[in-house]
């Protein structure tokens, strides 16, 4: 466009082949004549600059519609289409997520959207659709050699037929175009002054900006493939660390360096107040009690609950019968008995109409449960102590039954 | 007054236009403010309160950023007040610049080109100021793109049900097209300027955004095709986008809010602050840019009887507001506009009358609409009353709704006004740069629909061999 080092004109060996014929008017009226005169002669390579877009010329010139209405419906129906599939894989497809209630897939809902992005598509393709069909950017033409061409865009009103028409005659059509009564007519040269290279500070600078955009790129690909031993790097904090203490965390502010504060002496959760060591414990003191506690019920009522849960919880090791046959022993032995060496450490669970377990108090059988024994895991977490009474009532009932049959 | 007098007599641009035609003259007209060596005294003056008051703005704005929403009045019951308000408040300013544009061109409406140019600028302004409140409100503004539809490492997507959803497409897709149809109309005027420039700096500026144009006809056919399009596109997108505005509250079950009237309601609104801004804009620019000549007094009083139309569209809106209010039966809604009117807001309820549906109708007399501080002063008073039409609706519906123990009362901090304020230098830091760099007229446009252009243009370009008297007639001068 500016560009203006090469050598100067008056070194050049031949002047600048002829690019076309040039008429100039003082008003649109006087072009459009001139237009139609030049279409009639048949010109296909011509065309008329003016200020603004004068009403008729189209007429005079032949200029047929153009497609851009077409390319923009188009470009209108893929937005509406993204615009559906858009929502509809996302709100109900990828990732559905009730909301008040409303449908996942809900047109009404949608219809803003898909009509905003209609619109957009058709906003964006009409700019673009339109500036790519006129050719432009188009940085350079013979024309802007032409010094009287700058009132193209401000007062005046310009034909130019270009020498390249199969129709050109330079004597016949400078004529023709005399005919039309223009206010100047001049030759227009093609460009052989101003440089066809890019400026070179456009392609230093295309070349830096670009080496420079894809320095971000070149960082996040490494620092999504690298390993590195710095933490990350967070940006936003939000509330990720907050000054505050955990209950399991070192607090240096206390003397026992705990966050939590022990319970105060006698603390006892609400429902937990177990104040009768009879019943929660089978003890008086240190020894076991020999009689039920007053709170179980001696009736019929415990026994059945007591054969209930110990069939829950007790006959899978201990057996139906209490003999110490239950459906876990009788595995184990059959895996001993298999002889590839599993449960080769397996004991017994008692018989419970053994004479020493007979000769137990009452208190220490419900220990036994509660508590556990040798390889028998504590059931208190599992049986209420209500539960466990009645099941040391339901035991007492079984060993008096007798010694089970082998 | 005196000092007034003192601005226009020495400002070079109000002496008549060089150029023996009348396509010349509106060029120098037009060029000549953007190729001045010093913009008028009253620019800079402008521009330096401007100044202020945006860097006023980005205090505001950095400061609630940093502190959290605290810093506003937001409070139960009402959650949603300053920031929303300024939202509408901006985006209706927005919509007025599109009808011009585009609608009005729809209607054939020719003396539209005087002012659509600085119109459209309006709206890109308003819509950048608009953008930056729900930007900032939502209390972690350093996470906008949980709005977008961005793949992200929760597979979360946004709620396309809800209208804040729609508002986020809708005011993108405006913004955008706005900012397309702007720069297209500004392709020949850029093209103008780069054939003026002196500079060779200026002339590659402007030769960039020009694209090389040089007015052939057959680039002018697609042009205009492209320009009906986008202001057929235009003129739906300018319907929906407020109105998805609206359905930020027509969708919620606030009485005074769930009303079906909403959408055209806040349209026809939007146009009537957005025009009263576009005069307020456009009495003090003919005057110190010395475009008397190109919008005239004419073009003051046909904006002025817009602003009668929908002036009286939106008092009519009000009244059918309490009508239905009154006719649904519902207590909840009937003691809604009773408390606008008579409640705590009462005060903001009445200036939004006075402002809104009064004092458009001075209009109606000849001698105001055609005197151009009238319309600047009216103009003026409307905005401030569409300000306050927003903050009825928004605030008053919130302070009081079902329950009487939630009602509350709104009362905003320091950095809610300040923030308002700010806003406005923003908009007119913006609006006196495109003044002093970019075509404020779209010369072509108005010389396309000059009369002398339009006394030939009847469908056909042939046997006008009279017409050569027509191109020495000038222009009507104010």
């Amino acid at each position: 466009m500016s560009h203006d080092h090469e050598t100067p004109k008056s070194s050049e060996p031949k002047p600048a082949p002829l690019h076309g014929l040039l008429a100039e008017y003082e008003s649109p009226w006087d072009l459009i004549e001139a237009a139609k005169k030049v279409r009639e002669a048949g010109f296909s390579r011509w065309d008329t600059y003016t200020p603004f877009p004068v009403h008729g010329i189209d007429k005079a010139m032949g200029i047929r519609m153009t497609i851009l209405p077409w390319i923009v419906l188009g470009a209108g129906l893929t937005g509406l289409a993204c615009g559906i599939l858009l929502q509809w894989w996302t709100n109900a497809v990828d990732y559905p997520w009730i909301v008040s209630g409303k449908p996942f897939w809900s047109i009404p809902a949608n219809v803003p959207i898909m009509f905003e992005m209609t619109v957009l598509f058709s906003a964006i393709t009409t700019l673009v659709g339109m500036l790519m069909l006129n050719g432009l950017p188009h940085p350079s033409h013979p024309l802007d050699l032409k010094e009287r061409f700058a009132r193209a865009t401000d007062d005046r009103f310009f034909l130019l037929v270009q020498a390249s028409d199969p129709k050109f005659d330079l004597k016949l059509t400078r004529n023709l175009l005399s005919s039309t009564n223009p206010a100047v007519l001049d030759d227009v040269n093609e460009d052989r002054t101003t440089s066809n290279d890019l400026p070179k500070l456009f392609v230093y600078g295309m070349v830096i900006l670009t080496a420079a955009a894809a320095v971000p790129f070149a960082l996040a690909f490494k620092a999504r493939f690298t390993k590195s031993r710095d933490t990350r790097i967070h940006l936003i904090g939000d509330m990720d660390w907050q000054p505050k203490y955990k209950a399991q965390r070192q607090n240096p502010f206390f003397a026992d360096t705990r966050a939590q504060r022990e319970d105060v002496v006698g603390t006892v959760a609400v429902g937990e107040f177990q104040d009768d060591d009879a019943f929660f414990k089978g003890k008086q003191g240190t020894a076991y009690v020999r009689t039920f506690p007053e709170r179980v019920q001696l009736n019929d009522a415990t026994i059945d609950r007591g054969q209930a849960r110990y069939g829950i919880y007790c006959a899978p090791c201990h057996g139906l019968a209490g003999d110490g046959k239950g459906m876990v022993n009788q595995r184990a032995e059959q895996l001993i008995s298999a002889g590839t060496g599993k449960g080769m450490a397996w004991v017994q669970p008692s018989n419970i109409s053994q004479d020493y377990i007979k000769q137990q108090p009452v208190g220490q059988l419900y220990e036994t449960i509660t508590n556990g024994i040798r390889n028998m895991p504590a059931y208190a977490s599992q049986i209420p102590p209500e539960d466990r009474w009645a099941i040391v009532m339901y035991l007492r009932a079984l060993q008096r039954k007798g010694p089970a049959a082998p | 007054m005196a000092l007034l007098s003192n601005i226009t007599t020495h400002n070079p641009f109000t002496g008549p236009p060089a150029g023996d035609n009348p396509f010349a003259k509106i060029t120098d007209n037009v060029a000549r403010v953007a190729e001045a060596a010093r913009p008028p005294r009253a620019w800079y003056i402008a521009f330096g309160v401007a100044q202020v008051f945006m860097l006023m703005l980005f205090g505001t704005l950095g400061y609630s950023v940093w502190e959290g929403i605290g810093v506003w009045g937001n409070m139960m019951p009402v959650a949603w007040a300053f920031p929303i308000v300024n939202f509408v408040f901006w985006i209706g300013i927005g919509h007025a610049g599109t009808l011009i544009s585009a609608v009005l061109f729809l209607f054939r409406q020719n003396w539209r080109t005087s002012i659509n140019r600085f119109a459209e600028a309006m709206t890109i302004f308003a819509v950048v100021c608009a953008g930056i409140f729900p930007g900032v409100h939502i209390g972690r503004p350093w996470m906008p793109y949980y709005m977008f539809p961005v793949p992200n490492q929760m597979g979360m997507w946004p709620q396309f049900r809800s209208p804040l959803e729609w508002d986020i497409f809708a005011v993108s897709t405006y913004a955008t097209t706005s900012i397309l149809f702007w720069y297209m109309g500004m392709i020949p005027d850029f093209a103008t300027f780069r054939d003026r420039s002196k500079s060779t700096v200026r002339r590659l500026a402007y030769g960039i955004v020009a694209m090389g144009w040089r007015g052939s006809s057959r680039q002018w056919h697609r042009y205009e095709r492209a320009y009906l399009i986008l202001a057929a596109l235009a003129t739906p997108l300018v319907l929906s986008v407020h109105s998805v505005v609206s359905f930020d509250f027509a969708t919620a079950q606030l009485p005074g809010w769930h009303a079906t009237i909403f959408p055209p309601y806040f349209v026809a609104g939007a146009i009537f602050g957005g025009f009263a801004m576009v005069v307020t804009l456009a009495v003090p620019a003919r005057q110190f840019f010395g475009l008397k000549r190109i919008i005239t007094i004419d073009h003051l009083e046909l904006m002025n009887k817009v602003l009668i139309a929908t002036g009286l569209i939106v008092g009519y809106a009000y009244g059918m507001e309490f009508f239905i209010a009154w006719y649904s039966g519902s207590k909840y809604e009937g003691f809604t506009f009773i408390n606008r009117a008579f409640g705590p807001y009462a005060w903001a309820y009445w200036t939004m009358i006075t402002c809104n549906v009064i004092s458009p109708q001075l209009h109606w007399f000849k001698k105001i609409r055609r005197n151009p501080w009238a319309t600047l002063i009216i103009g003026m008073i409307i905005n401030v009353g569409m300000w306050f039409e927003r903050f009825v609706i928004i605030c008053t519906s919130l302070a009081r709704d079902f329950l009487p123990s939630s009602w509350g009362y709104y009362i905003p901090t320091p950095i809610d006004l300040m923030t308002l304020a700010g806003s406005f230098g923003l908009f007119f830091t913006l609006f006196l740069l495109f003044c002093r760099y970019l075509p404020m007229v779209a010369m072509a446009e108005v010389k396309a629909f000059h009369p002398s252009v339009l006394a030939h243009g009847h469908g056909d370009g042939h046997d006008h061999g009279h017409g050569h008297e027509h191109k020495a007639e000038a222009h009507s001068a104010s």
